[in-house]
């Protein structure tokens, strides 16, 4: 691994803790109309994410951080307030720049891990290279990452023939493969026993750590919050 | 490899992967297009086969020249309005060597009797073309001999062997009890042929026929005949009332495109079997899309546009399109099968090559058309509800 440095490994990837932001959110709100009922889901967030760095935002369920991280990933529109993401806002794009965005800018990592379940591991990876236009054949730097994340051998089964921590430790790198500058996780460790959790866990702090990726992860596990560089809470659709 | 040559190859395999999953519904659909394509296809091949045949029954008896009545058509199957007495007219016609009339009477659906001068008939068949000419022989019989009295029948090998008959077998045909008296190869006439006395008397019909049968002296002669011929039968519009083909004119009038009837039919078949694939695929690719909610979920989350999931889902269907029509295709290979072992009398099945692919195309459009709703629903899904579909 220690020729993964962070300066000229994946693609646009490498950016040491700065203090520049990468997400900026501010005055954000979030109403899903329930029926007759209006839903706040986000009631005015702000938040600061720094370049490279690794963020915690823990919450109780229902507290809004899966909507916020939906927002963040240009899954679904705010209602309300604004979202900077590298820069760019996200109410001025268009579809397909959102698209670029998670082709791109973007990485995701769920729960479910979300693994396409007619595909082997390697190609569930090489089809994002696809959908980003990129070639699919993984490169000397992107090999050691599947060695890092304990992987490399298990490319070409399918996800049922996967353990769960396999299954999340394939879902990283399927998220990280097109050097993303952010990467989300939404309670990455929520289907695993403690022992996956660990590694995956670690793995992420890894990434962080050698690789500079900025990481923001939704959490409501006080103990995987501990892993992250900062950790906000969330609470009734705001960070206290 | 170029980069389009890759991106195609794992797409593909994600089309693949995805149709081997639901193995039986992948089975279902190709099955639902291929009888699509064999509907089309069957109702093709037995209206070139039969009309072929037809053309093949009238070249078979070596006569160059038809006269048929006022009105009649190219298929129709009975009537006989003419008076026999126009056969010994005809017959002393400069350039005329024979001359013989038949008579046709229906049987319901295709099947027909048709009452012959069997020796008349015999010897126009067996004189014609050159010696060795193995359809020179006039009428050959397999099993049995001609008619030996007024109630016989000779049937043909396909009429023969769908009914089962042989020689010395009694058959009802219009009210009356026949005695099969030979079995004849296939190629001249009808598949019944009776003495045309016979049956003028048990049809109501002595002294008529249905039409005239000329071999002319010189058959290359056969246009300015029939010229000449229909002025003189048709005196001052020689293109109405009696009607004078050459053999070959007559056979090419026997094409599908020139019976109307045939041909809506087919257009109706061809519109039905659409709809049939239409509704199967829609059907199918709606219960894929709706079973992939969360993987069309996953992969608009790792940002797969619209152009992407429609491609996905679009090639599918095309695969499922191409398989089926493979499938179709060889369905009406069985289908011809059973229907040379079933009624070889009564339909004969050609394989038309030039329908495949336009078969193929209407499959593929049918099926396209059924996956435009399915696909705008992929495309529509909300990525956060799909992500969260279970």
């Amino acid at each position: 691994m220690s020729n993964l440095d962070v300066h000229g490994s994946l693609e646009p990837l490498p950016t040491p803790v700065t203090a520049s932001t990468i997400i900026e959110v501010r005055q954000l709100m979030k109403t899903y109309r329930v029926g007759e009922i209006d839903v706040h889901a986000l009631n005015g967030v702000d938040l600061n994410v720094r370049r490279g760095e690794f963020l915690a935002i823990i919450g109780t369920s229902g507290s809004g951080k899966s909507t916020l991280f939906n927002i963040l990933g240009g899954l679904t529109p705010p209602t309300s307030g604004s979202v900077a993401i590298n820069g760019r806002e996200l109410h001025t794009m268009s579809d397909a720049e959102r698209n670029d965005l998670r082709k791109r800018t973007v990485g995701f990592v769920f729960q479910k891990y979300n693994l396409l379940p007619t595909l082997t591991a390697e190609q569930n990876i090489q089809i994002v290279r696809d959908v980003a236009g990129r070639p699919i054949a993984f490169d000397e730097r992107f090999k050691e990452v599947l060695e890092m994340l304990g992987i490399s051998k298990r490319m070409h089964h399918k996800p049922r023939a996967l353990s769960g921590g396999e299954q999340q430790r394939v879902a990283i790198a399927r998220a990280i493969v097109n050097g993303p500058a952010i990467l989300l996780a939404d309670e990455p460790t929520g289907n695993l026993d403690t022992k996956n959790s660990d590694i995956v866990l670690s793995l992420l702090r890894d990434l962080n750590k050698r690789l500079g990726q900025t990481i923001l992860m939704i959490t409501h596990n006080p103990e995987a919050a501990a892993y992250a560089d900062r950790t906000v809470q969330m609470r009734d659709g705001c960070v206290v | 490899m170029p980069l389009s040559a890759i991106l195609r190859v794992l797409v593909n395999q994600l089309i693949f992967a995805n149709l081997m999953h639901r193995p039986v519904r992948t089975l279902l659909s190709m099955l639902a297009i291929g009888v699509e394509v064999t509907m089309i296809l069957t109702l093709v091949g037995v209206s070139y086969g039969t009309l072929d045949a037809s053309a093949r029954r009238a070249r078979g008896i070596g006569a160059d020249v038809f006269v048929r009545p006022p009105g009649s058509s190219a298929i129709s199957l009975s009537s006989a309005p003419l008076s026999e007495k126009m056969v010994p007219v005809l017959a002393q016609e400069p350039g005329v060597a024979l001359a013989t009339g038949t008579m046709v009477q229906s049987m319901g659906g295709f099947e027909t009797i048709q009452g012959v001068d069997f020796p008349a008939i015999d010897k126009m068949a067996s004189t014609w073309r050159k010696p060795g000419d193995p359809e020179k022989e006039g009428f050959k019989f397999t099993e049995g001999t001609a008619f030996q009295e007024p109630d016989d029948i000779i049937v043909d090998e396909y009429y023969a062997r769908q009914k089962k008959l042989h020689p010395g077998d009694h058959i009802k045909l219009i009210n009356h009890d026949w005695r099969v008296s030979g079995i004849f190869e296939s190629g001249k006439l009808a598949r019944i042929l009776a003495p045309i006395g016979t049956l003028q008397r048990l049809t109501g019909n002595e002294g008529k026929i249905s039409a005239v049968y000329l071999k002319l002296t010189n058959p290359k002669q056969a246009d300015a005949f029939v010229a000449a011929l229909r002025g003189k039968l048709n005196p001052g519009d020689p293109d109405h009332g009696y009607q004078v083909y050459t053999v070959e004119d007559f056979v090419s009038q026997l094409s599908v495109s020139n019976v109307a009837m045939l041909k809506d039919f087919i257009y109706v078949v061809i519109g039905i079997a659409t709809i049939v694939g239409f509704i199967v695929v829609f059907m199918a690719m709606y219960t894929a899309v709706l079973e992939r909610t969360r993987e069309i979920g996953i992969l608009k989350a790792v940002g797969a546009g619209p152009t992407y999931i429609l491609n996905i889902l679009f090639r599918e269907t095309l695969m499922l399109a191409i398989l089926g029509t493979v499938v179709g295709i060889v369905l009406t290979y069985g289908t011809q099968w059973l229907i040379g072992h079933a009624v070889p009398a009564s339909l004969v099945q050609e394989t038309v090559y030039s329908w495949w692919p336009i078969a193929a195309a209407i499959a593929i459009v049918g099926a396209m058309l059924g996956t435009v709703v399915p696909a705008m629903r992929a495309v529509r899904q909300d990525a956060t509800e799909a992500l969260s579909y279970e």
